[in-house]
């Protein structure tokens, strides 16, 4: 039976431009779903796909292979004015000869509705987003953050099964974006359309997300909730893009279940979840926020001797650069040495701890 | 006072003020010369005898001047407004097929008029005509005027589509509207600035055009600056001034019209 209930279903999509044997591969056989009523971002750095995906959704681009449906039914072969897709442009793309007014009521007018009822949707949506006041002003004379309230509201206008944004919130300045992040939450929630937001900005992406797709070099590396894809990383790629990282080179002693014992780096033996698929050499991944200098409940001893090389402190957080034995740097934000009254000196030498289940260990070298 | 300063702008080099007199004088001089013997009582062109009102009533009364001169608007009129409505189409197509190689061609071809010595243009024309028997009178006119005026009405059209968002069309179409539709309410008004200057050069061109009309017109179709050129081999007379002060006034009057269109545009 299919799933109906999916927004979106993916089954390796393909995107290859110019020759297509030969030619650039912008996306490798994409396979995932959208569920109804999702707040879903594709995450990835520039050249990653994401854009192409978010293309691909909207029509403007044809697949090369592959199928997309939405609620059930294929999409590929209709061409963007025929799917009930609408996208939030990262230049907004208003019509600059058109009124606020009349850029909201574009899609509606374009799908011949009625007058009347295209006004009563215009004033609506203009109010969803508190842009009343501007409806007879054009785009140039309104700053960036209202510009995109309009582009929002004209998307939203025509009652989109999905809403796709790309990069929305690239263009404005940082106090902007943060307030916007909230609002876009709180507008998925309002309008309970599924949203599809592309960015490049991990830190948006986990803030706003109720699922991820991680993308890079038109691969999706993972697809996962933001807690999944930041606690448990499906490879080094994800583990290095989301969030700062430890990485150390390191041999593998023994193997039990899900778990096994390395050894490497100047640190004598410690326990580390296996994602490394029988590698008998691997990366050992621990994020600098789960290693302590004091031992306490749920941690284990990490390393023995790590030299202090500096410390940065940024207010809400205190990290400690340190050496390992054997040179590899090793980054620790411990909540506890924030709050101490004394910095540790430079060149002292600590013992570290790490919770218990922090540590992963990944096949390959790392960067 | 901004004798200090390291960066003077050019107005502000010393003699800049009488060199830019000069340069206009030498420009308008001819100009306002013609303007001034149209008012001028004497029969002899060039020699001033009081003022008078006398040509312009001549000019006014020559009926075969009043034709031509009705002839040349009809046919400007027309060759801009057919000029303006394929040009807009070629760059139209021509700005969605951008990078291949017959679209360049294509192009090229668009552009040949202006850089094709025009005597060549009007011999071509004339033996086309002939050889197939086409004999419209102001038709002809049209149909040469129009192959003129297409680079001129191209240009502006492509220079703007060049600066337009391509993502503006993109937006259209993600919004329910079909080519025709996306043309029709967002590249078509987009454009109008360079459409209302392309049809107004265009308008121009034909309005000046001598030597293809010269070859081309037949008999009933004379236009304005043949019938000027005719009267000329006659001598310098003082209605030929009028007739010109008049042809100034309309131009002017027209790109004054076309200033403020493009003043009332957005953007």
């Amino acid at each position: 039976m299919l799933d109906v209930t999916h927004a979106l279903e993916l089954d390796l999509v393909r995107k290859t431009y110019g020759d297509p044997l030969h030619g650039h591969q912008a996306l490798t056989g994409a396979s995932f779903h959208v569920k109804d009523n999702e707040f879903f971002t594709l995450l990835g750095p520039s050249g990653s796909g994401k854009t192409t995906l978010l293309r691909l959704l909207a029509g403007f681009e044809s697949t090369t292979s592959g199928e997309i449906r939405l609620y059930g039914k294929p999409i590929q072969s209709l061409v963007a004015e025929q799917r009930p897709v609408n996208t939030v442009f990262q230049q907004y793309s208003l019509f600059p000869h058109m009124t606020i007014a009349e850029n909201v009521g574009f899609g509606l007018k374009m799908q011949g509705r009625p007058a009347r009822e295209v006004a009563a949707r215009v004033e609506e949506m203009l109010a969803l987003v508190k842009m009343e006041a501007f409806r007879n002003r054009r785009p140039a004379q309104l700053s960036g953050g209202q510009q995109q309230r309009v582009a929002l509201a004209r998307a939203l206008a025509p009652k989109p099964k999905v809403l796709l944004l790309d990069e929305p919130l690239s263009a404005l300045d940082l106090k902007l974006r943060q307030a916007m992040r909230l609002e876009l939450k709180q507008l998925q929630a309002k309008t309970g359309i599924t949203f599809v937001f592309v960015t490049h900005d991990q830190e948006e992406a986990l803030a706003m997300s109720d699922r991820i797709a991680v993308l890079a070099d038109g691969v999706i590396q993972q697809v996962g909730g933001p807690r999944e894809i930041y606690d448990r990383p499906a490879n080094l790629f994800v583990a290095d893009f989301i969030g700062d990282n430890n990485f150390l080179k390191v041999e593998v002693l023994s193997r039990q279940g899900a778990t096994a014992m390395v050894r490497g780096a100047g640190i004598e033996a410690v326990q580390a979840r296996d994602a490394a698929q029988g590698a008998s050499q691997g990366t050992l991944m621990v994020r600098p926020e789960a290693l302590h200098l004091s031992a306490g409940e749920g941690r284990v001893r990490f390393a023995e001797k790590a030299r202090v090389l500096a410390d940065i402190y940024l207010g809400n957080a205190l990290t400690y650069v340190t050496a390992l034995p054997d040179g590899t740097h090793l980054n620790i934000r411990d909540e506890d040495a924030r709050r101490a009254a004394k910095p540790i000196a430079e060149g002292q030498t600590v013992e570290v701890w790490a919770d218990a289940e922090a540590p992963m260990l990944f096949d390959g070298a790392g960067k | 006072m901004a004798r200090n300063s390291h960066s003077r702008i050019i107005g502000q080099f010393p003699g800049f003020g009488k060199f830019t007199f000069l340069f206009f004088v030498y420009l308008y001089l001819p100009i306002i010369v013609v303007m001034v013997l149209s008012f001028n009582a004497s029969p002899a062109a060039t020699v001033w005898g009081g003022f008078s009102l006398e040509w312009y009533g001549k000019a006014l009364a020559n009926a075969d001047l009043r034709t031509a001169a009705w002839n040349s608007i009809q046919i400007a009129v027309s060759a801009a407004l057919l000029s303006t409505v394929l040009a807009t189409f070629a760059a139209n197509t021509l700005h969605r097929l951008t990078g291949r190689k017959d679209a360049t061609l294509a192009q090229g071809v668009i552009m040949l008029p202006l850089v094709l010595p025009e005597i060549v243009m009007a011999v071509a024309l004339l033996s086309f005509f002939s050889s197939l028997g086409v004999s419209l009178g102001k038709g002809n006119l049209i149909i040469a005027h129009t192959l003129l005026c297409l680079p001129f009405a191209f240009l502006p059209i492509r220079a703007r589509l060049q600066g337009m968002d391509a993502s503006l069309t993109e937006a259209a179409a993600d919004l329910y509207a079909r080519p025709f539709s996306r043309f029709r309410h967002v590249t078509l008004p987009m454009l109008m600035p360079g459409i209302v200057s392309g049809f107004m050069l265009a308008f121009v061109v034909s309005m000046d055009n001598f030597t293809v009309s010269l070859l081309v017109s037949q008999a009933g179709s004379t236009t304005l600056p043949v019938f000027i050129f005719g009267m000329l081999r006659v001598g310098v007379t003082p209605d030929v001034n009028a007739a010109s002060t008049l042809i100034i006034l309309a131009s002017t009057a027209l790109v004054v019209v076309s200033f403020l269109l493009a003043g009332r545009n957005p953007k």
